[in-house]
Parts: structure tokens; C-alpha cells; sequence
């Protein structure tokens, strides 16, 4: 009797090791990547933000429009000019994928700068830099700073677009989308 | 069936036993003091509170013990950022004065291994200081001291809350001394990289509502030649 017990817990001591260790303790969701090759090198893929559903925050200097209603946002004496938006990120195929953050000032001393955190918890995390002056033709163009994990080897550029007329969809009012050409250490971008 | 008892019982007490052994063993954890304390560099010392309520903003998927706040903000119930936590800050200087926002954007990793008292989390700050400029704080982190010593035991506790003193770095990585890498985005700060730890302060712990009394702080090195503008 005293040897089956001992018998049980060895058993029981290598069972539950053997399912902490080959049991994932986190098992995050995964969506599909939805990248195309771009011609001579590199890859696309495009992030959208859907507006308003995909507003997480909003907080803007001497405003009370921000979002959610009931945001307490410092004031401008604190943090100046400076607007802070987070978003909910989706792939092309409108599925969310991430949560993003951009900030933006135009005033700051040290100088103007509008930039995006990109943070997508099964791939990684870009830190995109944007030119303050858009172009012509209404695209803004930044640079990939710095990546993390999946991107963390990766360079390129990010370009974001507003849209104001998306068909097909009443709730929608509008639509940011940005597009990411990134390319990997072993090739160049075109 | 003689055996069937004896055999379930011992399979019982091994398993516990190795649960008290991972739950104990002394050989895991996080530091208490940071790897940056030798650095010859700037240090900036950023501190905010870690409990939710007192943020500007914090949001979950809206199923944990901790409330989404403010009110009526987006929960982040899709399927692939439903491990994600989203906690919008004011940052205090050492001094006690606002020295700008932090947005912290933390999800649960498969890293996690329990054998090794891993708890992982990877997490990033999205950094604006005023005068100074922004700049991404990326890490991983180890909750497992902060699980072992604060959450377990308020959950064990009759009155379902812990209260004590709690001091340890969580940043474990991706820095080989096991710290934070910063990027600088814009301003003085465009250009740099650097590294930083983040280290959690606990008083008071609710099993029914999260954190009740608990800081955090981000020390954060600078090179002297970004600020030597300043």
C-alpha cells in the first residue's frame, strides 16, 4: 500500500511537470498576415482604423471632446499642445489585430512631431516616425524608428492616409489607413 | 481497486508537491535593484501610479477583476487583443513634479513558462516629456514575483486582500543585463537608444478589484549628448 502511494507520487510529481512544461500556460490568437511582396523587394501590408468604432481615446488640450466622454485630460499648462489618440489596429480583411497610439504636437519646444506606436501582441511592436507636413497629393510619409520581435529587423516606411468617403459601411465615417513597406536586412528597399 | 486509492491519493500529494515546490522555490524572481544603478549616463527617474483607477486611462477586455476606466471606454474584447492591456498615465519626475505621459501597451506572452517561474509579459511605453521629446520604451517583463508574493497570497487571505511592501524590477529583458531598450522618436530624444528598467511598489492589493495601493517607476537612462542641448 505504502509503495503505490509512493509510486502515486512520483507519478503525480512528473504528471503535472510534464503538463506545466508541454501545457502553453498563454496561447495567443493569431490572425493570418496579410502581406503582398512588393516588385523588386520588400513587403506591404495595410493597417486600417475605422472611425469612430475604432476610437479607444481621444485626448485633446483645452477640449472637452474627448473620448471616452468622461476622459479627465490634463491640461495644456502640463502637457502643452499635444493630442494623444489610441486606436484598435485592423488588417486588410477588417479584423483587429492590434491597438495603436499616435501623438502629435505642433507646438512642442523641442519640435513639432507627430509619430505612431503600432503594437500587434502575437507579432510585435513598430515605432513609426511621420513627416509633420503631408504631401501634396494627401499622404503623410514616416520612417520605421525601431521594431520589435517580428520587426525588429526590419526597415521601411509607413504611409498614412485619411479617408473620408468609405462606401459600403453607414457606421464608418471615416477611415485611417496605413501602409507599411518593410523590407529585411538582407535586401533593399525600392 | 486496492491499489486505485492509494495510487490516486499519492498522485494527488505529488502533483501539490511539485505546486509548492514551483510556488517556493527560491531560486526565482525578479531583482530589487536595478542593473542601471552603475550606469555613467543621465538617469531619469519617472514614476506613476499602478493603480487603474487613478490613471487617466485603462482599459482590458472587460472580464478581469479590474474595472475599465473611465466609463464607457472601448474594451478590448477581440480575439486577438483580448490578453492586452492598454494604461494611459501622467509621468512624475523624482522631484514629484508632472514630467509628461506615458502609454503603456502590455500583452501576455507565450514566453510564460511556470517550471521556471516565468510570468512573461511584453510591454511597451509610448513616452512624451515635454521640452524633451518622445521616445518607445520596449520590454518584457516578469510578473512571476508579483503573482507569488502579492496575488496569490490576497487570494489565499480570508479578506481577500494582501497588504505589505512589495518592491521588484519587472523588466527582464530584451537587454543582455536584462533591461528595457529605449528608442527616442522626436526632439532631443530623436536619434537615441538607450535602455531602462521598470520596477513595481506595492502596499495594497484587492483580490476583488486589483491593485488598491501600488507605483510604478521607469528609470530611464540618457546619454549625455541628447540633453546637452536642453
Amino acid at each position: 500500500m505504502i509503495k503505490t502511494f509512493i509510486v502515486g507520487i512520483i507519478l503525480g510529481a512528473f504528471g503535472a511537470g510534464a503538463l506545466a512544461w508541454y501545457v502553453p500556460a498563454v496561447d495567443l490568437h493569431r490572425e493570418r498576415s496579410l502581406i503582398s511582396v512588393k516588385p523588386n523587394g520588400g513587403n506591404i501590408e495595410e493597417f486600417r482604423i475605422d472611425l469612430p468604432r475604432d476610437r479607444i481615446m481621444v485626448g485633446l488640450p483645452n477640449s472637452n471632446a474627448g473620448i471616452p466622454a468622461m476622459l479627465h485630460w490634463p491640461g495644456e499648462d502640463l502637457l502643452g499642445d499635444m493630442q494623444a489618440e489610441i486606436f484598435k489596429i485592423r488588417d486588410r480583411n477588417n479584423t483587429v489585430i492590434g491597438v495603436g497610439s499616435r501623438l502629435a504636437s505642433a507646438a512642442e519646444a523641442s519640435g513639432a512631431f507627430i509619430e505612431w506606436s503600432l503594437h500587434f501582441p502575437a507579432r510585435g511592436t513598430m515605432y513609426v516616425e511621420m513627416e509633420v507636413t503631408p504631401s501634396a497629393d494627401g499622404y503623410r510619409n514616416g520612417i520605421l524608428v525601431s521594431g520589435t520581435r517580428d520587426f525588429s529587423t526590419l526597415t521601411g516606411s509607413v504611409r498614412e492616409q485619411f479617408i473620408s468617403d468609405v462606401g459600403g459601411d453607414a457606421d464608418i465615417q471615416g477611415r485611417i489607413q496605413l501602409e507599411a513597406a518593410l523590407v529585411g536586412p538582407l535586401g533593399a528597399e525600392q | 481497486m486496492k491499489y486505485a486509492i492509494p495510487l490516486t491519493l499519492g498522485f494527488m500529494c505529488g502533483a501539490m508537491l511539485l505546486a509548492l515546490g514551483l510556488y517556493y522555490n527560491p531560486f526565482v524572481g525578479q531583482p530589487t535593484i536595478t542593473p542601471l544603478a552603475m550606469s555613467d549616463d543621465r538617469i531619469i527617474q519617472l514614476t506613476f501610479s499602478a493603480v487603474p483607477s487613478d490613471a487617466i486611462l485603462y482599459t482590458d477586455q472587460g472580464e478581469t477583476i479590474i474595472t475599465p476606466h473611465p466609463d464607457r471606454v472601448a474594451e478590448l474584447w477581440e480575439p486577438a487583443i483580448a490578453d492586452t492591456r492598454v494604461l494611459v498615465t501622467m509621468l512624475q519626475n523624482s522631484t514629484g513634479n508632472t514630467a509628461g505621459l506615458g502609454i503603456k501597451m502590455l500583452s501576455e506572452s507565450e514566453a510564460t513558462d511556470v517550471i521556471r517561474g516565468e510570468a512573461i509579459a511584453n510591454s511597451i511605453w509610448h513616452i512624451y516629456l515635454p521640452g524633451l521629446g518622445t521616445m518607445l520604451v520596449d520590454q518584457s517583463e516578469n510578473y512571476w514575483s508579483y503573482i507569488r508574493d502579492v496575488v496569490i497570497p490576497a487570494h489565499w487571505n480570508s479578506a481577500d486582500n494582501w497588504r505589505g511592501t512589495f518592491h521588484h524590477i519587472t523588466t527582464n529583458g530584451p537587454g543582455s543585463l536584462g533591461t528595457a531598450r529605449v528608442t527616442g522618436g522626436s526632439g532631443l530624444l530623436a536619434g537615441m537608444t538607450s535602455e531602462s528598467v521598470e520596477a513595481l511598489t506595492a502596499i495594497g492589493y484587492s483580490a476583488v478589484s486589483g491593485p488598491v495601493s501600488m507605483d510604478g517607476s521607469l528609470t530611464i537612462a540618457i546619454p549625455e549628448e541628447s540633453t546637452a542641448q536642453q
